[in-house]
Order: structure tokens, then sequence, then C-alpha cells
């Protein structure tokens, strides 16, 4: 999560389920590419039509409530999505996310300032958010110094055999 | 230090004295599960991490084929068969095959998986469903499970506790899944988000297992982390009837700290009816019944209500009647054991004379997967425990959710009833 990111802001409301992220007959499948094809379906069945590489999901409170599912991150980022702005996220999406390197981003801020089809860049470091369209700075909330531990580690998969490798 | 449930479970699963809300802990897992779809991801996850050729425990792991049973599609039987052929190379012992198993969270209590004290997560949000034994017990993605499945640890953080006291007798056809659709509505759908649940009082305390297993299955839908009951004489047993292992039975200090504490009345309170299209969009059943709300199909099953005792229910009032002809009623009982309990019973039967298709037991039917679908313009009143916009088919339907009795009584009319006026007494 270090490169700068760039895009236009596809904006969406609150309590964003992972049954509209992608909808359970989709899960059964467990390739990237094609859960990317089918990602906000049941929301906006027209998202990854009008979407381009590095576009912006912005949203209310609560993003990714319910299932665990964890595709439902995968599919976003296999649309192409490469970050998605929120108030804030439901527990599991938000550890889910993190975990498969889906950039998320925490900034009231930021989603009551920004509108559909503002383009955005975020540089994921600092969590520094700016409106190229409206010439507005925001601030993402930093994550949580375990949090921000385990993915300047690599993430999760890194800690695991990090942790595997010490117990031999 | 004083501690609530959860954090003495959490603490002891640490091996610290103490611990306190939002505290990151590393802490031992008792069982880790995952059903097809999670468990597939997690194995492509797990065969990515160098040096995790084995799991920490095959003893310790449960794999259920529960979501699109029987096999959907080729698709679906090929995740099957990967998480089949896991269990096969890692001789995991609790695997659940299509035939022998069921819902994962009607499955594992059934066993004698879960016992009060334990440490349980699972690649499925409805794990919280486990509180109901005094267990901490929460859902996570594939990835934190492939971890799980390797480390036999978790890291988390120690969530708040949110004390919900209830008190009254419930009346006439009010059940947990009111209580707790309540409780939802009161909450609301982000209203325990990175918290614990813990509850409390009289009512539950009557409640019997199958009721506190509605109850803490729900706690997800009010975000939260886990949704916890205090173990009992009738939770101990219930777990020493189907493991003699040992368990340790913690209890919540008088002085811990909760960061919220809601009183819950119940004596008045009306059977309840969950509107389209979030969980918490709660009202009680007089207010929904004004308008007549005509029914597509009528759905019974699901962990949260798939249970003998509330198919007792539904066949107690379908007894003897025809469902009404303009809707379809599904039932899928939520496990083996379960379906073959109401075969002796005489209930499949009673409810297949009253015009219900009886499934095979499984998790298709509430999220869309299968089994029972909705399509565009579809109205389902659920015995379920979401109502997202497409979660049981088309983002063209709609879902109600209530109780077996509410969706059972609601069949016979055609439309949304309460099932307190239109009744044979007695159920």
């Amino acid at each position: 999560m270090r490169a700068t990111l760039r895009g236009r802001v596809h904006k969406y409301g609150k309590n964003i389920d992972t049954d509209v992220i992608i909808p359970g007959k989709y899960c059964n499948i467990i390739d990237p590419a094609e859960l990317g094809k089918h990602a906000m379906e049941g929301l906006d069945p027209e998202y990854t039509s009008k979407m381009k590489a590095g576009d912006v999901i912005v949203a209310e409170t609560n993003f990714g409530c319910g299932s665990s599912r964890e595709v439902a991150p995968l599919a976003i980022r296999a649309s192409g999505t490469s970050a998605v702005i929120a108030k804030s996220f439901a527990r599991i999406f938000y550890r889910n996310a993190l975990n498969i390197g889906l950039p998320i981003f925490e900034s009231a801020e930021a989603v009551d300032a920004v509108e559909s089809g503002d383009e955005l860049e975020i540089e994921p470091a600092g969590g520094v958010i700016r409106n190229l369209t409206k010439n507005q700075t925001y601030t993402a909330a930093a994550f949580p110094p375990f949090m921000q531990a385990l993915i300047d580690a690599g993430g999760l998969q890194s800690y695991v055999e990090k942790r595997l490798a010490e117990r031999v | 230090m004083a501690m609530t449930l959860t954090e003495k479970i959490l603490a002891r699963h640490a091996a610290l004295d103490a611990v306190e809300p939002g505290q990151i802990i590393n802490a031992k897992v008792d069982l880790v599960l995952a059903n097809e779809l999670s468990a597939a991801v997690a194995i492509g996850v797990m065969r990515q991490m160098k040096g995790a050729d084995r799991v920490f425990d095959a003893d310790r792991i449960a794999l259920v084929e529960d979501h699109f049973v029987p096999a959907r599609d080729a698709q679906s039987a090929k995740i099957a068969k990967i998480m089949k052929d896991f269990a096969v190379e890692q001789k995991i012992k609790h695997f659940f095959d299509v035939g022998r198993g069921g819902i994962e969270h009607v499955v594992l209590p059934e066993e004698g998986l879960i016992a009060p004290g334990e440490l349980i997560v699972g690649g499925d949000s409805h794990t919280c469903t486990y509180g109901a034994f005094g267990a901490f017990a929460t859902g996570m993605g594939s990835t934190d499970i492939a971890a799980a499945f390797v480390l036999g640890e978790v890291w988390l953080k120690v969530p708040a506790t949110i004390k919900l006291i209830y008190s009254g007798k419930p009346g006439e056809m009010v059940f947990a899944k009111d209580i707790m659709l309540k409780t939802v509505g009161t909450l609301g759908i982000d209203g325990a988000t990175y918290r614990a649940i813990e509850y409390h009082g009289s009512t539950v305390d009557e409640l019997s297992i199958t009721g506190r297993i509605t109850m803490a299955n729900m706690a997800i839908e009010a975000g939260a982390k886990n949704g916890i009951f205090h173990a009992d004489a009738k939770t101990i047993a219930y777990v020493t009837e189907r493991t003699d292992r040992d368990f340790v039975v913690e209890k919540a200090d008088p002085d811990a700290r909760y960061e919220q504490v809601i009183e819950i009345d119940i004596g008045s309170l009306e059977p309840q009816v969950a509107c389209p299209h979030t969980p918490d969009n709660v009202h009680p059943i007089s207010e929904v019944t004004r308008d007549e709300i005509l029914l597509d199909q009528v759905f019974i099953g699901s962990c949260t209500n798939g249970y003998i005792e509330d198919l007792r229910v539904v066949a107690k009032i379908f007894d003897g009647k025809k469902i009404d002809p303009r809707l379809r009623v599904i039932v899928n009982p939520g496990s083996q054991k379960v379906w073959m309990q109401a075969a002796e019973e005489g209930i499949l039967k009673t409810l297949a004379a009253a015009g219900c298709a009886v499934n095979t037991p499984g998790c298709g039917a509430c999220f869309g997967g299968h089994m029972g679908t909705l399509g565009d313009g579809e109205r389902c009143l659920s015995t379920t425990n979401r109502n997202y916009v497409g979660r049981m088919g088309s983002p063209k339907a709609e879902v109600y959710l209530a109780s077996p009795a509410t969706c059972a009584v609601s069949a016979l009319t055609g439309r949304i009833t309460d099932p307190r006026v239109a009744v044979p007494v007695g159920v």
C-alpha cells in the first residue's frame, strides 16, 4: 500500500453489505478475475462497465457489513478498483480487506466532500486524499499501530510464515 | 481486574491474567471451522504460505459442506472437492460431507464440538452462534482462517462489551427470534460493531438452548464480534451429553466494566418482523399487518431457526392444514440429525402433507445460492437472519424476517399474519 492511487469516485450510501458487493450466487467462484466481473453487482449492475482501473469506491458508514466472505474485497480489488474510502467499515470486511491487500481508508471528511466523478489521488502511506476536481485535501485515519505493523511486515501471510519459521 | 465474560475467555486463551478493551492479543483457538466456500479460499491461501504444510491440530478443525448442497453445479462440486481432498490429506476427523452433517452451526454443537469457555473461530459470519454455550466465537475471512489452520492462534482486539438485560415473560407466540429481532432493531445494524454482546436477565435464563442459539446467531446482525450467554445447568447438560472433554465455565465478574447496559422489557413485546432491506428495520407485527403483504415464498430453516424445536412449532401450526395456494413453502431442517428427528416425530410428513417442499439440510436458500432462490418482484417471509437487497436471490425481491410461528401462520393465510390472531391455541 505504498504507490499513489488515482481514479474517479463512485459514491454509494451506508451499510453497503457483502451480499450486494458480491451476491451469494457467485460465492462458489475462487478465480479473482471472474469475481471481479461481478463486483458491486447487487447494488449497481453497471459498476464494472462504467468504472475504469484505479477508480475509487466511496461510501458512508459500515461498509462491508454482513457475511465474512473474503470474495467481497477480492471482487472489488479484481475489478480494478484501487481503494475504498468510507466513514467506517464492518469488522470482518476490515480485516479481510487488509489481509488480501485492498487499500481501505476511513475518512468522514473525504466522504462528506466528494461526489461521484471527482478525480482523487491517494497517498496510502500518509493517508492523504487529494481531490483534484475540487482542489481539496483530506486525511484518512491512521491505522492502529498493530495493523500498521502487520501491513508493513507484508501482511498476515508473511506474519504466519515468520511465526512458523520461529517454531522450527 | 474485573472482567466481562468475553474478557475472561480471551485472557485465558492468551495466557494473560487480565485483558482490557482495545488490547491486541494473540489467542489460542480450540476449534477452527470452515465451510466449502471459506475453506476453498483458505486452503488456497495456506498453500501459498511457506512452511505451512500441516494444520496445527487435525482434530481441532471442522469442515462442513453446507452452502451449495447437494452441489448446485460443477463449480460448486469443484470447491467441495477442494475441501474434501484437504480433509483427507490433513486427516481431519471432523469433516461433514452432504448427508452426514448439515448447516455448520447446527452440526457443531450437536456433535459436541462446542463447550463453555472455549474459543472458536470460523470462516462464516454466523460463527457467533456458539456464544449460546458460553464460548467466545467469531467469524473471520479465509486468510485469517488459513492463519488459524496453521498456527492454532489468532490475533484479536479485545472488544468492549455491551450488556443486555432482558426481563419479563414472553407473551403468546413470542419467541427467541422476536426477542432478537427487537434487539437488532434497538441496537441498529452497526450498533455493536467491534463489540461483544453479553446476554443477561430472567427472560434469557428461561430460554431453551435453541432459543439462545437463535439469539447468539444474530449478534452479527448488529455488527457484533460475538454474542455470549453464561453457561448454566441447561448448557452443561446439553454439552456433557455430547462430549466428555473437560471445559471451563467462566463467569463475568460482578464489577466487570460494560461500555453500555441496555434493559429490554419483553413482557409487552409483540411478535416482530424485520422489513426489507436491513435486519434492523424491525417493526411489531400489528404495525406490519396494517397493510396486506402478500407472499410468494415462506422459508423455514437456517442456522437461526432450523432446529427441531422450530420445526415442532411449525408442524403444530400446519397439522392437518394446507398452505395458501398462492405461495410455496420451503423447509430446510438444519442438519441430518434434525431431519431424522423430524422424520421420527412425523413432522416431515405433516409438512409435506401441508404442501411444503422439504429440502436437504443446507444454507442455500438463505443466501440466494441454491434451493429456493427468489425471482424479480417476489416477496418472501423467512426465518433466516438477513434481508439485504438480493440476499435470497433477485435484487428486485423482498425479504421479511420473522419467527417460525409467524412464518407458518402466514403460510396458511398467504400474507404476513399476526400469529396471535390466526392460530390454533396451544402452540
